[in-house]
């Protein structure tokens, strides 16, 4: 090393090695996982980072090789986004999803599901009454073009509700699995749209609700509507659920973007997309569970007793894992 | 050079003024706990669309594949009812595929779907924050919206009705907002990326070059001995655009570069001295000059600064 060096080429040179450890390391990591580093080599790592920001600093302060500052400006950048990046495995995130992070989102947005679940229910509690009144006002909110019309007799109702001995099962499982997917989008939707201010939600929400209000009302009219209720409770407590809850995760993306409070609209926004977020994850998993309830369970269990139950154990369930477990971390 | 016309030069004078405004608006500085001040280059929009396009392409071909797969490759199974079996598989094939090919990718290491892998892109949570599982969820439900309802309400109609006039205008317009809103916002935020809090970003990968310096021999410093007059005339955004042209510059260009130096500082070129070895060692004494005014706070930003102004 010559005195005739560079200064700047002489601190180079003095840490070019850290660096390109450093870079190593952070090319396997992207390669083959943090858990391919070794023990040495672990520790290392936020010392090499915090090597590589200090040189990044004295770069800019004492030389204008330009590829040199650029060079650890991108080994500085990936290594801050490993360093602060989420660090955590696959599985413990899973179930601190479950844990805390899920009914603690839940339990805070309690008045947008509140709000979101008197749109659904009271629009079909309004339809309910006007089909009950006048049979005609059923065919604007027939989702299904079948069989259930107001023409239809009490036992053909009837036999829409009960699995008969014969029945194809499997049938019903595509059915199922359709169904899913179907609920799964519609909620999606509703979670989505909540991006236009939360209207198209609202819009969303009532709809569903009419179709429910016309078919209760029209079971009910035929004196079936403790068993239709039933039918319907048996995997609706969950997938209802999941639907208002979707309503609720829209209308807080919605009034997030409407009225971001104190901060940034920007900033404001990605808060509550990140609490949305989480509930719409739980979303699609009742949704699952709806599904299976309402593949299986509702074809295989025709016994409105046993259907009221599982109803009301699913609603007690998801009642205290949504708002009393939560308190844990309030108080 | 001389041969271009003024009125081409002129126009690649602003188309270059041009991409280097774009460039400078396209860089955000995110300040570590260290202190320190990092930049990430946000990616165009035309990277992501081309990188969207790649992820389509791979997300049909895999759906192609799978519905062969499902279809027909097993359906001499020794399974009973394999039609209903194979229709349920398939319905949550597409659906699995449509819902999280992008946050399952985006959840992983790279922070990147196959497509934005190949066009060298990563997703990070907006001014350095952490990125969450959450946000990359957020960011994909928002694309059912942007994208796929659109697209399927094109393709598929509403309720097996063809499409009228207007509605698949107002379908074209729904579509347009969403499809072209990064190009309107001074971080190419979709709306999936507002709903998260997130940036796409270029991966920053860079290696480290030689040091120019460094291959300046003794014998050639001896041999080259600039005055302190000569050195003051170029400043350091002089000394970049050396260092741009000795590393990645074509020989014509080297030449070129050397000749006006040569003409600009007055130096005399001896016999047997090359371009090369010229503008090294030129680069190395200007960059000693600079740098060392660096460290008493001097600094020379170009040959326009005299330093008088400040």
């Amino acid at each position: 090393m010559a005195d005739a060096d560079l200064k700047s080429y002489r601190f180079r040179t003095e840490r070019e090695a850290d660096w390109l450890a450093f870079e190593g390391l952070l090319d396997q990591i992207q390669k083959s996982g943090v858990k391919s580093l070794g023990r040495e080599e672990l520790l290392a790592l936020p010392k090499l980072y915090r090597s590589a920001v200090s040189s990044l600093s004295t770069a800019r302060a004492v030389s204008l090789d330009r590829n040199l500052i650029n060079y650890l400006e991108t080994l500085c950048t990936r290594g801050y986004l490993f360093i602060y990046g989420p660090r955590t495995t696959f599985w413990k995130r899973f179930s601190e999803f479950f844990k805390r992070d899920w009914p603690q989102a839940v339990s805070e947005i309690g008045w947008m599901t509140l709000f979101s679940a008197a749109i659904m229910f009271g629009f079909a509690l309004i339809v309910f009454f006007l089909v009950l009144g006048d049979p005609d006002w059923f065919y604007p909110f027939a989702a299904f073009l079948d069989i259930r019309t107001p023409e239809a007799s009490a036992e053909t109702l009837r036999s829409t509700l009960y699995t008969n001995s014969d029945g194809n099962d499997a049938g019903l499982s595509v059915f199922a699995s359709e169904l899913f997917t179907h609920n799964t989008m519609v909620s999606l939707l509703c979670f989505a749209l909540g991006f236009a201010l939360g209207i198209p939600t609202a819009i969303l929400l009532a709809y569903n609700g009419c179709v429910i209000g016309a078919y209760v009302a029209l079971y009910w009219s035929k004196g079936l509507g403790y068993e239709f209720i039933g039918w319907l409770l048996i995997h609706g407590v969950t997938e209802l659920s999941a639907i208002v809850l979707a309503g609720a995760a829209g209308f807080l993306i919605g009034s997030t973007l409407a009225f971001p409070g104190d901060k940034r609209r920007l900033d404001a926004m990605a808060e509550a997309g990140k609490k949305a977020g989480t509930i719409g994850m739980g979303m699609v998993i009742m949704l699952f569970v709806a599904a299976i309830l309402e593949g299986f369970g509702r074809q295989l269990i025709n016994s409105d007793t046993t259907r009221y139950m599982i109803a009301a154990v699913s609603a007690l369930g998801w009642g205290v894992y949504f708002y009393v477990y939560p308190r844990r971390w309030s108080a | 050079m001389s041969a271009t016309t003024p009125v081409f030069r002129g126009q690649k004078a602003q188309a270059a003024t041009k991409q280097k405004r774009h460039e400078e608006r396209m860089w955000r500085e995110v300040t570590t706990p260290e202190g320190a001040v990092i930049r990430m280059r946000l990616a165009d929009a035309s990277e992501r669309a081309v990188a969207l396009l790649i992820d389509a392409a791979i997300m049909l071909v895999t759906l192609i594949v799978g519905l062969l797969v499902i279809r027909v490759g097993l359906s001499t199974g020794v399974v009973g009812d394999w039609d209903i079996l194979s229709s349920i598989l398939f319905t949550f094939f597409f659906f699995l595929l449509r819902g999280f090919y992008f946050t399952l990718f985006e959840m992983g290491r790279r922070a990147a779907t196959p497509g934005k892998r190949v066009m060298r892109l990563r997703v990070v949570a907006r001014e350095g924050r952490q990125l969450t599982a959450n946000a990359i969820f957020a960011r994909n439900v928002m694309r059912e919206l942007e994208v796929f309802l659109p697209f399927s309400f094109l393709f598929f109609g509403g309720r097996d009705e063809p499409l009228t006039a207007l509605t698949t205008l107002m379908v074209l317009v729904w579509l347009g907002v969403f499809v072209f809103m990064p190009i309107f916002n001074r971080d190419k935020l979709r709306a999936g990326d507002i709903v998260a809090g997130t940036w796409v970003i270029r991966n920053p990968k860079l290696s480290l070059a030689q040091d120019i310096s460094s291959s300046v021999s003794e014998d050639a410093a001896e041999e080259f001995q600039f005055t302190s007059a000569q050195l003051a005339t170029y400043g350091e955004h002089e000394l970049q655009v050396l260092e741009d042209v000795l590393r990645s510059g074509s020989d014509d260009v080297k030449a070129a570069v050397a000749d006006r130096i040569r003409q600009r500082i007055n130096w005399e070129k001896g016999p047997v001295e090359t371009d090369k070895e010229f503008l090294d060692a030129f680069y190395k004494s200007l960059r000693q000059t600079l740098e060392t005014k660096m460290l008493f706070g001097q600094r020379k930003k170009d040959k326009y600064d005299t330093g008088s102004s400040s």
